[in-house]
């Protein structure tokens, strides 16, 4: 019989995390340093300081967002690997609004910016989708192809239309003062995007949760087949995951050049997108667990990248220690659906294991 | 032939598939230079014990010997070892390569692969067991019945001894059956072993030397291939027993139909034609029974009503409103409840029992934006109640046995009080105290006025449920009989595509 405790969840995250933490043990022994140390210093030193406490939360920001984007698409049986790409566009339209609403006060301004990053995601995200939901075309493959192009674009307009005209830099002019999101805390980088993550993630939650849209879109991923047959329209759902993904991570963008940089910049992000696809999976694609998964990414990098300085590692370990996390979560939500999974049961597809396992969460 | 140990034997073969016994005790032996046929109805365990014997599952009892020593079948590698082949029904071939690379799979060994002695290797087996076949074309190229040549090819120029057929015919035009027997022929006389798995009358005569038949998983005699088709299909059916449920046989009101189907047309999952001109009607409290063997178009049909399926042309009529070709939903408001042989993929396994009774219309259960839950789980708890469901609203509908997960769906389509109901296969693999529930809701409903069309493989439970039978056969309706016009054998004959007027 299939049936899986609520509890075995958290149960199974902590376990990856510290099967991860073993893993890893190994090319930190070889990097020379203590691994119990090296933790300590990756996951409970960020915490210890006010300063690099909200650096943490910055850091989770961004990854919060496209972590609930991934998640929602993931959760309609949409793999969704574009969120890289959706990510930029928001940012390019944020950088274009920015410069243009200096004369309107920041409760439009920042709407407006919100807003035009959103739609820009989700309009990158809409041909994939369509082509999915048309022509069966595999969304991992178009998703993933849009993404570089993307980047392209941004290094387009860069050394294009947008390079700095005084200095000559590849960054786009500075956005308006209306436009940029006012920090929460006196003398640190939080910003309006952390509060716009949290809101974004109650949204998404209450929508998947409580609306017929969401368990809609629930059914829908957990097998469209008996989706479509309670007559449930699948290719609008899938749709409409889709675009709402798209524009999460748009948002996303926004909040990056809105609340760091001011302006687009070709390092603008260093993957975000991708660190969501992590993010989703470590929350199980539930919105709660992914605003802790991403906080606790948030941790790791920068307790990473302190320890690089502090104990004299590589400060790519806590690349590597997210990278083995990701596999160890996939890796043990496996194994769990192929222990549960009745000796007749028809195979939910390659998210089938999380999908259950954020059933229960939800 | 010498009149040594047969070439395959099994002996007592036992396996469960948890409740249910799919191969009781089987006992088969197959001597070389015989066509020796399995015969059986869909279900009735024949692909079950030669995929034992394959090593493709494995038996919870019994022997397997091969001239006349036990064997030891842990997986398909050991069965090719001790000179077994099989053709599955879904063919192990990879499409974008050419046939001699097929062949060469799996024989090759060392670093490199030799194409030109793989390709003059094939031409001559294709050479010496008489099967036409370009070692140089694509297999996604070739059609299905060349497929097939280069499967029993393969397993042929591995040596084999024993060559097991799955329904082989069931993929084949007529043309490419003759051309198929005439291969079989050609490799007995030359002392290969085949094992023929069919359903079908003709077929099993017109090439088997031996008949084994199987019941519901259990043995129901060896016969000569001789044996006319009369005595074969009722050792296939065997004799219904009555008594389980009868409706009141009151006569049927002459009324209009409230389901009319005319004229219909639909291909199946391959591209190939599935229903035939189908025509048949159901009126209200009249249950229509389909009869036939698996295959013959009964799932399209269903499709087709349940709006999982487009017809190519045709009409069907729900109290004569045209809803040919409408999706679930427009069904669902024609009045139609479907209940298909599928439960498992009917519902959501990973969501709550709670969700899936209401998920066909969750607009009837919102409060403004968002989800009542509180009038969800008053659903639940009172169909919960009224069609005696073991569960709770919460448990997610995977962690349900079979006859819970069936009165879920049966709740769910019941409580909408359709006019026609669409069932399949309602008690397939339920217990009897499910059995006897699920039909005794039917018969309700038939007594309050629907319309029901009933598909079973079960004769039993269509002679027990039914006030009207309609046979299918290669999607088409082939005969039609009140339930006390029936006479078994002549049903069977009409199931195997032996009709009288054929």
């Amino acid at each position: 019989m299939r049936r899986i405790s609520p509890w075995s969840t958290p149960a199974l995250v902590v376990s990856a995390v510290l099967i991860t933490f073993v893993i890893t043990a190994g090319p930190i022994l070889v990097a020379g340093a203590n691994p119990i140390e090296a933790y300590v210093a990756f996951v409970v030193l960020p915490l210890t300081s006010q300063f690099t406490l909200l650096e943490v939360l910055v850091t989770s920001t961004p990854i919060m967002l496209t972590g609930a984007a991934v998640a929602i698409a993931f959760r309609a049986g949409y793999w969704n690997i574009g969120a890289e790409g959706q990510l930029l566009l928001g940012a390019i339209a944020a950088a274009g609004i920015g410069t243009l609403v200096g004369g309107i006060p920041p409760i439009l301004a920042l709407p407006i910016m919100v807003a035009g990053g959103a739609i820009a995601g989700a309009a990158w995200a809409i041909v994939p989708a369509l082509l999915r939901v048309r022509f069966g075309i595999d969304e991992v493959v178009t998703t993933l192809l849009l993404n570089p192009v993307a980047l392209l674009l941004v290094n387009g307009l860069l050394h294009g239309p947008w390079r700095d005209p005084v200095t000559g830099f590849p960054e786009s002019p500075r956005i308006a003062a209306t436009a940029e999101f006012p920090t929460l805390v006196e003398r640190s980088r939080l910003h309006l995007g952390f509060l716009l993550a949290l809101v974004v993630i109650a949204a998404a939650w209450y929508v998947l949760a409580r609306t017929p849209a969401g368990l809609r879109l629930r059914a829908t991923g957990l097998s469209p087949h008996g989706a479509r047959f309670a007559g449930i329209n699948v290719g609008a759902t899938i749709l409409g995951a889709a675009l709402v993904s798209g524009a999460i991570a748009g948002i996303a963008g926004v909040s990056e050049v809105a609340g760091i940089q001011n302006r687009l910049t070709g390092g603008l992000s260093p993957g975000y997108g991708y660190t969501g696809i992590v993010v989703a999976m470590l929350g199980t694609l539930a919105m709660p667990g992914v605003a802790v998964a991403a906080i606790f990414l948030g941790d790791l990098t920068v307790g990473a990248s302190s320890a690089a300085r502090s104990l004299g590692i590589p400060s790519q370990l806590g690349a590597v220690t997210q990278g083995v996390l990701l596999l160890t979560t996939v890796a043990l939500l496996a194994v769990r659906r192929h222990r549960a999974r009745r000796t007749d049961g028809a195979d939910a597809g390659p998210g089938g294991a999380v999908d259950s396992a954020a059933e229960v969460a939800t | 032939m010498t009149d040594s140990a047969p070439a395959l034997e099994l002996r007592g073969i036992t396996k469960r598939f948890g409740d249910l016994v799919a191969n009781d005790g089987i006992d088969l032996d197959v001597r070389g230079g015989e066509v020796h046929a399995l015969l059986g109805e869909n279900g009735a365990g024949k692909t079950t014990v030669m995929r034992i014997a394959y090593g493709l599952a494995h038996a919870d009892a019994g022997e397997i010997l091969v001239q006349g020593r036990p064997i030891t079948v842990r997986s398909p590698r050991d069965a090719i070892r001790a000179g077994l082949g099989m053709v599955t029904q879904h063919f192990a071939l990879v499409r974008p390569m050419s046939v001699a690379e097929n062949l060469a799979l799996g024989r090759a060994r060392g670093l490199a692969l030799d194409l030109a002695e793989a390709a003059r290797r094939a031409a001559q087996a294709s050479e010496r067991f008489g099967i036409r076949v370009d070692p140089s074309r694509r297999v996604a190229d070739l059609s299905v019945g060349e497929q097939q040549r280069v499967e029993i090819l393969k397993a042929l120029s591995r040596d084999c001894r024993v060559l097991i057929l799955d329904e082989p015919t069931a993929v084949l035009v007529p043309a490419e059956v003759d051309s198929l027997f005439g291969t079989l022929r050609a490799l007995v006389a030359d002392g290969l072993a085949v094992v023929f798995i069919s359903h079908k009358l003709a077929e099993v005569r017109a090439i088997s030397d031996r008949v084994t038949v199987l019941r519901r998983g259990k043995l129901a005699g060896t016969v000569p291939g001789s044996t006319d088709e009369r005595e074969l299909a009722r050792l296939m059916v065997g004799r219904p027993t009555f008594g389980v449920a009868r409706p009141s046989d009151g006569p049927v009101e002459a009324a209009t139909p409230v389901l009319a189907i005319s004229g219909l047309h639909a291909t199946g999952a391959g591209g190939l034609p599935a229903l035939t001109d189908v025509a048949l009607e159901v009126a209200a409290g009249e249950i229509v029974g389909i009869a036939g063997v698996s295959g013959n178009g009964q799932t399209e049909l269903v499709e087709v009503l349940a709006g999982m399926r487009r017809p190519t042309s045709g009409s069907v009529r729900v109290g004569g409103e045209e809803v040919a070709g409408g999706d679930p939903q427009r069904m669902m408001r024609a009045g139609i409840g479907r209940i298909p042989e599928d439960r498992h993929a009917s519902l959501i396994g990973d969501l709550s029992v709670a969700y899936n009774l209401v998920l066909e219309r969750l607009d009837d259960f919102r409060r403004g934006g968002r989800i009542d839950e509180a009038s969800i789980r008053r659903h639940a708890h009172e169909l919960i109640e009224r069609f005696d469901i073991r569960a709770r609203p919460d448990d997610p509908v995977a962690s349900l046995s079979g006859g819970n997960i069936q009165k879920v769906l049966l709740a769910r389509v019941l409580s909408r009080d359709p006019r026609v109901i669409v069932v399949a296969q309602p008690t397939r693999g339920l217990d009897v105290g499910a059995t006897e529930y699920v039909r005794s809701q039917l018969l309700e409903r038939r007594a309050a006025g629907a319309a029901i069309l009933l598909v079973s493989e079960d004769l039993d439970e269509l002679l027990a449920l039914a006030d009207r039978l309609v046979v299918f056969y290669e999607g088409r309706v082939v005969g039609a009989m009140p339930r006390a016009d029936v006479d078994v054998e002549r049903l069977s004959m009409l199931m195997a595509g032996r009709g009288a007027a054929a």
